[in-house]
Formats: C-alpha cells, structure tokens, sequence
C-alpha cells in the first residue's frame, strides 16, 4: 500500500508514494539510459510525474510534446496516477 | 487483429490472399519502402521501434474504422520492426472493396492515421555515421 510523505513547509502532505513501472522508446530511451524502470513517487498525475522524471534524466522533450499511455491504453497527462501503473511517455510519432 | 508487427520481412503477396471477397471487384495495396534520403541528407537505413502492445491495438483501431467508413470487404495491415536497409518495405496495408475507389482512399487515409497516432518510431542512420529518432510524421 502506499504511505503518505510529509513534506516541509507548514506540514503540508504531498501525495501518497505510488511504486509505477515507466517504459521509455526513441529518445526518451536513449536519455533515460534505460528501456525501463520503477520508481516510487508521491506525483498524482503522469504531468508530474515527467516532471519529476525530466529533472531526474534530462530529457529534452517537454511535456507538451508528449503523449501518454498508462497499462496499455491512451490517457491524458492530468489522469489519476496509481499504485502498480503501467506508465509509458510516447514521444512523437513516425511510423510508416 | 487486423493489425500486425513483424520482425521479419513482408510478403506482400501472401498478405493479399486474405482480402479475396468474392464480392469485392477491388484489390489494393500500399507498401512503404525505406527510402536513402530525407531533408537533404542521405540515409543508409531506419530501424523502427514500438510499443507494441499500443501500437497493435490502435493499428487494429484506425483499420476496422477504415472497414466501416469505406464500406470495404476486407482490410489488413503489417508493420516491420526492427533495422530495415534502403529499399527494404516498412508497412503493407491492403484493402479489398466492391469499387475500387473506396479501396484506394481506405488505404491513403489508414497510412495518415497510423503516422499520427500509433506508438511506433525509427531511428535515422545517416551517411556520415550519425543517427537520431525521427521526431513526428514526415
């Protein structure tokens, strides 16, 4: 279960710590180092949480320019972030 | 699914086979071949990735939306992966229709979708030895 982390600053919580599993393509990939990862955070959307992980690799992509899927299907990047999710950050496109 | 990913090279032919309707008076096929130059620079080859999971699902998606909104018999797609040399077919879509109207715009319209939205990349090799991850549709 996730427990709550006590951030300072008038003892205000921040969110429940989550264990998530991040896979990373393309060049997200190629600067994480990694083709996956867990990571325990108390972010509460995938927004936050590629904030977070920005910072942590240096990825140059923005936010903005992604897309999200969380266990395997499209959602948007102020959804609910849970315990065990399946998060992937998609980088533009280019199949074909 | 209607929607594949290959790790080995596609057979075109074969693929077809599966559209045959003995109501559809039209067959046609798209292939997308790894081409030696994008803006101005010469390319040696692509490897293409994926979330292959997503990408099967949303392939499979786009397809059985161009069934219904071209009214065909039959439609069908492959997706290679992996590192393909200069000529070598990336993607195969197929459509079989009564007219073949419907089947050439099914399979223009599939290959605008797929390039917007299905979780799949390729990395450039270049000739001087450089490469990088093509970013968005080109």
């Amino acid at each position: 279960m996730g427990r709550w982390v006590d951030v300072e600053g008038g003892g205000e919580k921040s969110g429940i710590v989550k264990r998530v599993r991040l896979e990373y393509f393309a060049v997200l990939r190629e600067q994480a180092g990694v083709s996956s990862e867990f990571v325990e955070t108390d972010t509460a959307t995938p927004a936050e949480l590629f904030h977070e992980l920005r910072n942590r690799h240096g990825f140059t992509l923005t936010s903005e320019a992604l897309r999200v899927a969380i266990n395997g299907d499209f959602c948007g990047l102020d959804n609910e972030l849970c315990e065990g999710d399946e998060v992937v950050f998609i980088p533009p496109v280019a199949g074909g | 699914m209607t929607f594949w990913l290959s790790d080995h090279p596609i057979e075109g032919s074969r693929e077809k086979e599966r559209l045959a309707h003995p109501g559809a008076g039209a067959f046609v096929s798209f292939e997308g071949w790894v081409r030696n130059e994008h803006h101005g620079r010469a390319v040696i080859a692509l490897d293409y990735d994926a979330y292959r999971p997503l990408a099967i699902k949303e392939g499979s998606r786009i397809l059985i939306e161009a069934q219904t909104r071209f009214h065909l018999s039959g439609i069908f797609g492959i997706h290679r992966l992996g590192y393909l040399n200069i000529g070598e077919c990336a993607v195969w879509i197929g459509a079989s229709a009564a007219h073949r109207r419907e089947a050439f715009a099914a399979c223009m319209w599939v290959m605008d979708r797929i390039k917007e939205t299905v979780p799949i990349w390729k990395k450039e090799y270049f000739a001087d030895g450089s490469s990088h991850w093509v970013q968005g549709a080109g």
